[in-house]
């Protein structure tokens, strides 16, 4: 069969790609269009390594197919930094030392900035919910939480 | 330099604070690059046949239709390695024979467990490498299996291997068995110290295999050119052990093999062996194209190692005023299917926490048809601590002592004498108790069916050969490079060390990893010896540079060398001379290097001795739901002694983290088998980790008793961190229910069926 043709807007930019029906938005993302940040840690939707948002919606990229994506817009971990200037999230990653090994880190930051847009004063509890579908192994979640709390709390400062 | 364990102790400089680290811009937006984000022009994928059967004898296998499929470039099995002698080599912290690696990286005689690879495609897309793994014909002749410890020891159990005798009993045995080992340690009479107890408590204990869990699975690239050279990028604790072992399964010259190791995501262990990487590079020599490999969840489930399951006996006898006067306890360890088991240093650390006279601990190394277990963060020791802090618990109950108090009375402390043999330098146990005691966590009331729960653990921590360098650039600035994979902050460590050593900003240090072509052998990250080994190798290096400006100011300044001093990143004259001349900073040196001798740097080649051992006590509540049996973690505290934390967030996230996977590997985790041998759930839905929801804030307290060995007193911190949450969370659950738990996982349905066995008993 041939392969699909897609439009789309990947992080603000028109993108066109072939892709395989079976290939997932996953793979399009990491072997045709080169961005590697989005990682595969199951391939099955468990560990959040892939989270992207599709038209605003919090995903798991392998659980979508690349074919499904014409015409919608696609955010991943590429696009969360303006030119230069770190995302609060990225920055108070960084100032909580909230990363061991960094393999998950994409997933919890594209999903924790699709929380703070929807709750921008979340509660422990709901960032830990929130967070429940990306795993950590490294770091037992205690600085990622104080992280996005703090990240939360300079958005709202604006 | 300053005495050891005395260096950053003033409050001045980066040691000791929580720098950026300079690896984190490129961690946050998706630029770092870890296992499988490496690509070369050109590249197949390569794909690998795994064994559907636990146990089998490999009859025949017929490649040639996966070799005829347009689009498949090499096809590998058995026949493109060359069979090893048997022969032990230590690895770190366990022991490895290449006669079972080359077995374990593609089944020769044997496939001897579901997962096992028995052949490896590369072909020029994925789809197609899937197609050809289908059409290789692989005739087996399905042999009985054995999965259990306990059935694996019985004497009418499948043997594995055929040329497996025990080692370790006199007389040699003279029938093969799954025993691969038994060993003894002894101190004292035990017999005679369980006399004088007025108390003994003997129990059975059990714990299933878990897996390391790091989220990235193992990748590998590799190519290898018609010269017979070769590149490799893969993410790996140890990219020079990685070279070591390729070099030897595919007969190559070391100096030939170029291995970068890529940003690693997780490894806890599970990442200090080969497993694709000696597939990757047979694969390459054979297509004369480069070879990509990525592993599957399910794979790494079935095909890398987990860490074994156990059957633990203990038993402790106590005065009753509370002195530990006898410990037994025989373990027995699941190796998976080739020898090599953690067990020896479960044995080692059983007891080694406290001062007890008498002591005797008996450890078997038992092979069954599950993948090899791999080195797992403290190996061996989380589940021989788990059953000895849960016996202390029961001691201090039938005593009505408190558990802090107990432990307290009974911590091995500097001149103590281990039964593994070693007389301990100074040990923070006591501190850690000390801390614990004094936290609110201690003090605050419980509610029914809530409980709380104590235990310490104890690990030994390793040193090793280590080599870094530093180099000073045209513009002053500092390039560092360290051979050990940076798993968790290291470069942040490394870097605030070398900042301070040589006095300048911290910004003006930039650390890589570097390869196997640039720096000398340099073992593993592991053992918690990276930041312990590398700042001792950066403190040499550092040495060696300020010397070298130094002499070169002698020159210039036709000074004697105790007329110049080297201070907070100068070179600085000294009494009269200073009237003279002014101080040279290093960027004046670098400016004016051409002149002056060349390019100026150091290089530290060690062999790191002395890692004192780091204990760690835990406090935890939990809260247990008698309608489900699910238990929920409510406040959890860490105290554990660090020596002297070079970079202190760095520092509490491995105590955190650790407490976290202890957390899992107490009350979910398992490696769950069919009757049919075949593991049920090789996935993160079913083999269920915590996530953020399951756990609390991990309370971190930092105890620093300084390692006198070590230039500024560091102790590992990395693997201590997961022993003590076993025992911690088992005994907090004897206080919640009622119940001595001595299965582990404490899951839902093991819970439940507890607290209605108890009912129906009262």
């Amino acid at each position: 069969m041939a392969k699909h043709h897609i439009e789309a807007v990947v992080n603000g930019d028109a993108v066109e790609f072939l892709c395989e029906t079976e290939e997932t938005l996953l793979d399009v993302l990491r072997d045709t269009l080169n961005l590697t940040g989005s990682k595969e840690g199951c391939a099955s939707g468990d560990c959040g390594a892939c989270s992207v948002t599709l038209d605003g919606r919090l995903v798991c990229s392998c659980l979508v197919l690349g074919c499904e994506v014409g015409g919608r817009r696609i955010e991943t971990i590429e696009g969360l930094a303006t030119g230069e200037k770190l995302h609060p999230l990225q920055q108070k990653f960084l100032e909580h030392a909230a990363l061991q090994c960094g393999i998950c880190t994409p997933g919890f930051l594209v999903a924790s900035k699709a929380l703070l847009e929807r709750s921008p004063n979340p509660t422990e509890h709901e960032i830990r919910f929130w967070l429940a579908g990306n795993l950590c192994r490294c770091t037992g979640y205690d600085k990622i939480v104080s992280a996005v709390q703090d990240a939360a709390a300079t958005l709202r400062k604006g | 330099m300053a005495e050891n364990g005395t260096n950053g102790t003033n409050g001045q400089g980066y040691v000791g604070t929580r720098t950026i680290r300079p690896d984190g811009v490129d961690k946050v937006t998706g630029r770092a690059r870890f296992g499988a984000d490496f690509n070369l022009p050109g590249q197949l994928i390569g794909k690998v046949l795994r064994s559907p059967h636990p146990h089998a004898r490999i009859v025949s296998i017929d490649t040639s239709k996966a070799e005829a499929l347009p689009g498949v470039k090499a096809v590998i099995t058995r026949d493109d390695f060359a069979d090893q002698s048997s022969e032990f080599i230590p690895a770190g912290e366990m022991m490895m024979n290449y006669r079972d690696v080359v077995r374990n990286v593609m089944a020769r005689e044997k496939a001897l467990y579901e997962g096992h690879a028995v052949a490896a495609v590369a072909a020029t897309s994925t789809a197609i490498a899937r197609r050809a793994l289908k059409l290789i014909d692989v005739k087996y002749e399905v042999l009985p299996h054995v999965i259990d410890v306990v059935e694996a020891m019985k004497p009418n159990a499948p043997v594995l291997h055929d040329d497996l005798f025990t080692a370790g009993v006199e007389p040699k045995p003279d029938k093969p068995s799954n025993v691969a080992k038994r060993i003894e340690i002894n101190l004292g009479d035990v017999e005679a110290g369980f006399k004088k107890a007025d108390v003994i408590v003997d129990r059975e204990f059990k714990t299933a295999p878990v897996h390391q869990g790091y989220i990235e699975p193992h990748a590998a690239l590799a190519t290898v050119s018609e010269d017979g050279s070769a590149e490799l990028w893969c993410c790996t604790q140890g990219h020079f052990i990685v070279r070591a072992h390729c070099a030897r399964l595919l007969g190559m010259d070391i100096a030939k093999i170029r291995v970068t190791a890529s940003e690693i995501g997780g490894g806890f262990g599970g990442k200090t062996v080969v497993y694709l990487e000696p597939l990757a590079l047979a694969l390459s020599r054979k297509a004369k194209r480069p070879v990509k490999m990525v592993m599957s969840r399910e794979e790494v489930f079935k095909a890398s190692g987990p860490t074994s399951g156990a059957t633990v006996k203990v038993k402790m006898g106590a005065t009753k005023d509370g002195k530990f006067v006898a410990g037994f306890a025989e373990l027995k360890y699941q190796a998976g299917a080739f020898q090599g088991s953690p067990v020896q240093p479960g044995v080692f650390c059983a007891y080694a926490p406290y001062d007890i006279e008498n002591v005797k601990v008996i450890g078997y190394d038992v092979v069954s048809n599950r993948p090899k277990v791999a080195a797992y963060r403290a190996p061996g020791a989380p589940i021989s601590e788990f059953a000895v802090e849960s016996v202390v618990d029961e001691i201090a109950k039938k005593l009505g002592i408190d558990g802090i108090q107990l432990r307290m009375m009974n911590a091995a402390r500097e001149g103590t004498k281990a039964a593994y043999g070693p007389k301990f330098g100074p040990l923070g146990l006591e501190e850690t108790l000390n801390s614990i005691k004094k936290t609110e966590h201690w003090n605050t009331p419980l509610r029914k069916w809530q409980g709380r729960g104590v235990a310490s653990g104890f690990w030994f921590n390793i040193g090793g050969e280590t080599c870094a360098s530093l180099t000073i650039n045209e513009d002053g600035t500092v390039s560092l490079m360290a051979g050990t994979p940076d798993i968790g902050g290291l470069r942040a460590a490394l870097t605030n060390v070398a900042a301070d050593e040589l006095g300048i900003p911290y910004e003006k240090v930039r650390p890589i990893i570097g390869d196997t072509g640039s720096l000398g052998f340099t073992f593993l990250t592991g053992g918690s010896r990276s930041a312990f080994s590398g700042s001792m190798a950066i403190v040499e290096a550092a040495k060696q540079i300020k010397t070298e400006l130094c002499a070169r100011a002698c020159k210039l300044w036709e000074a004697k060398p105790d007329q110049v001093e080297f201070k907070d990143g100068a070179v600085r004259p000294v009494g009269a001379l200073a009237e003279k001349v002014k101080p040279m900073s290093i960027a004046d040196f670098a400016k004016v290097a051409g002149k002056t001798g060349g390019p100026i740097g150091g290089y530290g080649r060690i062999n790191a001795q002395g890692a004192g051992p780091s204990l760690g006590t835990h406090l935890v509540d939990l809260e247990v739901d008698p309608e489900t049996g699910r238990v929920t973690i409510l406040r959890y505290t860490v105290a554990q002694d660090a020596g002297k934390a070079l970079h202190p967030a760095y520092v509490e996230g491995q105590f955190q983290g650790g407490a976290v996977q202890g957390i899992g590997w107490a009350l979910n985790e398992e490696y769950i088998y069919g009757d049919d041998g075949k593991l049920q759930n090789a996935g993160f839905l079913d083999y269920r980790m915590p996530v953020a929801s399951d756990v609390p804030m991990i309370d971190a307290i930092l105890v620093e008793v300084a390692n006198p060995k070590h230039p500024y007193g560091v102790r590992g911190v990395g693997e201590t961190p997961i022993v003590p949450p076993l025992g911690a969370i088992a005994n907090a659950m004897e206080q919640a229910t009622g119940t001595r738990f001595t299965e582990l996982p404490m899951s839902p349905p093991k819970v439940l069926k507890a607290l209605k066995e108890k009912a129906a008993k009262n």
